[in-house]
């Protein structure tokens, strides 16, 4: 089975050490999604799989064999943005911009995992759906680290985003 | 008493007072009036006109997104390595294992036959290359260390390049370089900061000794009837930008072509091009988009094997360095073992101030952590021993990371302050404004503008500082004990000579500026283009700024908070040059033909006569006069000699909230306010955001950041992010920011730069407030849990 990747098909790489992170930015071009650390710590790769996030250079292509991919380049239209691009560029919530792709795809899934009331570490009752609160949204986007310092703007970015006030 | 309600940005009051240095009060404390001469050799003061741009309202300052911020947030702008070029191949490096010594046998058979592999390089087939000049060691030196670059068999340290691979893929590089055997003959080695101590020199920083002395300090010490006498000690750092280091490199005919990340493009070119004999204008190197540098994105072993690599194999090549591979070979800050000692009359006035210490540096580099540069400034004391001594330590080079020297400097003396205001029984920002000083203690120089009282004043209403004489006023919330606390950041003034623009003026009236600039995110491009609008007269939209290029003029290194001064000071040089050039093809008889620079003036799009700017013609009408499709000039900015006259240097307050776990001793920060005295802000937006992002990384050194350093081995331990720790949202709560906005008369544009002053003062405060909390004082960084158990 060919992998989709937003919305097109494309075959595995024969090479099975092939991370998806890789198939990505050095098979495809399509560079959009970082490479921070290529172990899982800093967040930069984050893209969605089957509509969750999930860490691309924690992720063989091969396992990606018929699994549906979506990366930064495929949010938004050429001349478009997509809401929390927008608000991203509104709230200054980025620097140099290299973690920022994979800031925004991680606070596009996770709106989803709120909505259907995945609970967080600080999330204070389980059986309750949780509140975007600005701790809750810190805790969420914790494994997406920005060295440069946007947290504020990337927190208030998003936390606008999930309570639907974009 | 000025009203501390007045003291908003920009306050006309507040600016006049502080261009005179003059009586500024706050509380019970007034600073004394300037003597009529301080010093002989400053008895006459050149008289200051200020540039009208700094003196217009609302000219500078107004809030703007970044420019480039469509293309970030889609994931369109390119990094170093993203570029693909036809038949590049992909680098792996092999890394050395011991400290000192040389390498007796090296097995790349295996290597060389495994599937993909075009070439394997090591000192054994290396082109012969000159070494590289570090960065401040000569004038146009950019490298990190003057080590060669696998010319022979010697090690130097832990974890230097010792071999590369190239090959076809990625995966191949990488499988291919873990098949080299390496054998080495171990020499000596010193990889413990204690031995290197013993073999110390008074250190040197930008060619000048670490070095102030005045009066017998530990006289007056031992005579203050109020004193502490403390020592400190910080870990090593690194910058860890998001971006691993990357080089994307091609030998095009007779010109090196290096996609980069770079904070110093011009060194950088004229630093590769003596490494491999050829001319600077034969090496092209551009980063027009860098993902974080925090002083890290300079020149290191990494662009210097991949050029030499592609020039053996004939082929493009990516490097893109792992993160391993950063810490290994791309230096951070040095570690510090720091002693202060603060003496003071009963009300608080110092009369001894001692800020000593040791820092390891290698032999082949010119950067000592200057970690005493802001007690050099920030207050007056009668007598004074400041010093920094170096140890050379058989290491990977140390180097530049954000508010060098000032970031752990600031973090000893201000905790210290803190200790002599609780044994004075005097409210903490009482102490430091009872030894605010009228000109530079260090040098006797005025200050060209000095705001630091104000910034306390501002910070204190902003944050809700409750005054306290020697008690703590820490509460207990639930299982969380809460302190507040408070400090002084500083950063120098620096300007850099070398900057230089092509400025061009379009048939349709729109200007283009080309300078060899640099955006890792700081927002220079944005700054560069508010500064030549307002400079032009001209909108902001119709201004495009192309930069991030060693091709295009001058040398605009991002480092040292100057990039702004530097381009503020280009854009004025070139304003005056293209007034010249206009004036020229003014028509005959018209009132602006043949005035020169100062008769003429940029306003509404045009040139208008200074004396009567209702005199004006436009620029498109202008040029379609002359029969032009566009005018365009260069100009090199004036050199920089303000600071041979002026004290100048950037101020800030910072407050502390901290919460520490009863129980588990889990340090949460809940609330930051840092006050700014940086001169005038040119971008209120893009500038918050430094200032923030400087007091995260603030929060980080005090709280959990430490490169592990193995004494034995000198090898780092934790040479991955997993393992060094740095702030993730959760640790980082809604910073409060704003500054002082008082423009510095002899900065270009008014501006200091922003870039580095919130590195320092927000790490003692958290620890300030720490104690408040806790009653602990921990004197050796990070502040983890385990240092303030009961």
């Amino acid at each position: 089975m060919p992998i989709i990747i937003n919305g097109h098909d494309v075959a595995a790489p024969a090479d099975p050490r092939v991370s998806l992170l890789d198939l990505l930015r050095e098979r495809l071009d399509l560079t959009g999604t970082k490479k921070g650390c290529n172990q899982g710590a800093c967040g930069a790769c984050t893209v969605l799989i089957d509509g969750q996030r999930k860490l691309s250079c924690l992720s063989l292509a091969v396992q990606c064999d018929g699994h549906d991919i979506t990366t930064i380049e495929a949010i938004s239209e050429v001349d478009s943005l997509h809401p929390l691009q927008a608000a991203f560029i509104e709230t200054d919530g980025f620097q140099c911009g290299y973690c920022t792709p994979g800031q925004i795809m991680s606070g596009i899934a996770l709106r989803g995992e709120m909505q259907r009331g995945a609970p967080s570490h600080v999330t204070p009752r389980l059986e309750d759906v949780p509140e975007a609160s600005n701790e809750e949204i810190r805790e969420r986007m914790s494994g997406n680290i920005c060295r440069c310092g946007a947290n504020n703007g990337i927190i208030e970015a998003i936390s606008s985003y999930v309570r639907g006030t974009l | 008493m000025t009203d501390s309600k007045n003291l908003g940005k920009g306050s006309s009051i507040t600016r006049r007072e502080a261009l005179a240095g003059g009586a500024i009060v706050l509380g019970a404390i007034a600073t004394k009036p300037l003597s009529a001469a301080p010093t002989t050799s400053h008895s006459t003061v050149p008289k200051t006109v200020l540039d009208p741009l700094i003196e217009r309202p609302g000219q500078l300052g107004t809030p703007r997104s970044r420019r480039d911020g469509p293309l970030k947030v889609k994931g369109g702008a390119r990094y170093a390595a993203e570029h693909h070029l036809k038949d590049m191949t992909y680098a792996a490096l092999v890394f050395s294992t011991i400290a000192r010594g040389s390498i007796s046998e090296i097995d790349s058979r295996d290597a060389e036959t495994s599937p993909g592999v075009v070439l394997v390089m090591t000192h054994l087939n290396a082109p012969r290359m000159g070494a590289p000049e570090p960065f401040l060691a000569t004038p146009t030196g950019a490298s990190g260390s003057s080590h060669p670059v696998m010319q022979d068999a010697e090690v130097f340290w832990n974890g230097q390049p010792i071999a590369v691979v190239l090959a076809e893929t990625q995966e191949q590089a990488d499988r291919a370089a873990r098949l080299i055997q390496i054998t080495y003959q171990a020499k000596t080695s010193v990889t413990r900061f204690s031995e290197a101590k013993q073999l110390e020199t008074v250190a040197t920083f930008g060619g000048e000794k670490l070095q102030t002395v005045r009066g017998d300090a530990d006289a007056a010490l031992e005579a203050a009837p109020v004193k502490i006498d403390v020592s400190f000690s910080s870990p090593r750092h690194n910058h860890n930008q998001i971006e691993p280091h990357a080089v994307t490199v091609a030998w095009q005919g007779k010109t090196l072509r290096m996609y980069d990340c770079n904070q110093g493009l011009s060194l950088t070119a004229a630093t590769i091009a003596k490494v491999f004999g050829i001319e600077p204008a034969q090496v092209h190197v551009s980063a027009e988009f860098v993902g974080g540098s925090f002083g890290g994105k300079t020149l290191w072993q990494y662009h210097i094997v991949a050029a030499a690599a592609a020039k053996l194999s004939g082929r493009p090549v990516r490097m893109n360095v792992t993160r391993e591979g950063v810490f290994r070979m791309c230096g951070g800050r040095a570690p510090t073992e720091q002693r202060v000692a603060l003496g003071a009359d009963k009300d608080g006035r110092l009369k001894a101030l001692i800020h000593t210490g040791f820092t390891p540096k290698i032999q082949q580099n010119a950067m000592t952590e200057p970690f005493i540069e802001a007690t050099q400034r920030l207050y007056s004391s009668e007598t004074a021993r400041i010093e920094v001594r170096a140890a050379h330590m058989d290491m990977l080079s140390n180097t530049f990371m954000r508010a060098p020297g000032s970031a752990v400097g600031t973090y000893a003396l201000e905790t210290a302050m803190d200790e002599l205001a609780e044994k004075l029984t005097i409210d903490p920002i009482e102490l430091r404004l009872r030894n605010e000083p009228d000109v530079d203690p260090t040098n006797g120089k005025r200050f060209s503008q000095r705001g630091l009282v104000q910034a306390y004043q501002m910070g204190a209403e902003r944050f809700g500082w409750i005054p306290r004489k020697g008690q703590r006023l820490g509460r207990r919330e639930g299982e969380w004990l809460v302190g507040t606390g408070v400090a002084s950041a500083y950063y120098p003034h620096y300007h850099f000579p070398g900057g230089a623009a092509r400025v061009t003026i379009t048939a349709d009236g729109k200007l283009l500026v080309e300078l060899a600039a640099h955006e890792q995110g700081v927002g220079a491009a944005t700054t560069t283009a508010i500064i030549a609008a307002k400079r032009f007269g001209i909108d902001f939209e119709d201004v495009e700024v192309r930069y991030g290029d060693s091709l295009l003029p001058g040398s605009h290194p991002a480092g040292g908070s100057q990039q702004t001064a530097s381009i503020g000071a280009t854009i004025l040089a070139a304003n005056t040059a293209m007034i010249a050039e206009l004036a020229k093809i003014a028509p005959q008889g018209t009132p602006w033909a043949g005035l020169s620079s100062t008769g003429l003036t940029t306003v509404r799009a045009g040139i208008a006569l200074t004396e009567r700017p209702s005199v004006h013609i436009g620029y498109k009408e202008l040029l379609a006069r002359a029969g032009l499709q566009a005018i365009t000039i260069e100009a090199d900015a004036a050199t920089p000699t303000a600071a041979e006259t002026w004290s100048m240097h950037s101020y800030g307050a910072v407050f502390c909230e901290a919460r520490v776990n009863a129980d588990t001793r889990e340090l949460r920060v809940s609330r930051v306010t840092g006050v700014y005295d940086c001169g005038k802000i040119l971008n209120a937006k893009t500038a918050a955001s430094q200032f923030r992002g400087g007091i995260i990384m603030s929060l980080g050194l005090a709280m959990m950041e430490e490169t592990q350093f193995d004494e034995r081995t000198g090898r780092i331990i934790n040479a991955s992010m997993a393992e060094y720790h740095m702030p993730v949202h959760l640790d980082v709560p809604l910073i409060d920011v704003a500054w002082t906005d008082i423009p510095d008369p002899h900065a270009p544009t008014g501006a200091r730069g922003v870039g580095e002053i919130s590195m320092n003062g927000a790490s003692a405060a958290l620890a300030n407030a720490v104690y408040d909390a806790t009653g602990k004082r921990v004197r050796d960084l990070p502040i983890t849990l385990d240092k303030l158990m009961v």
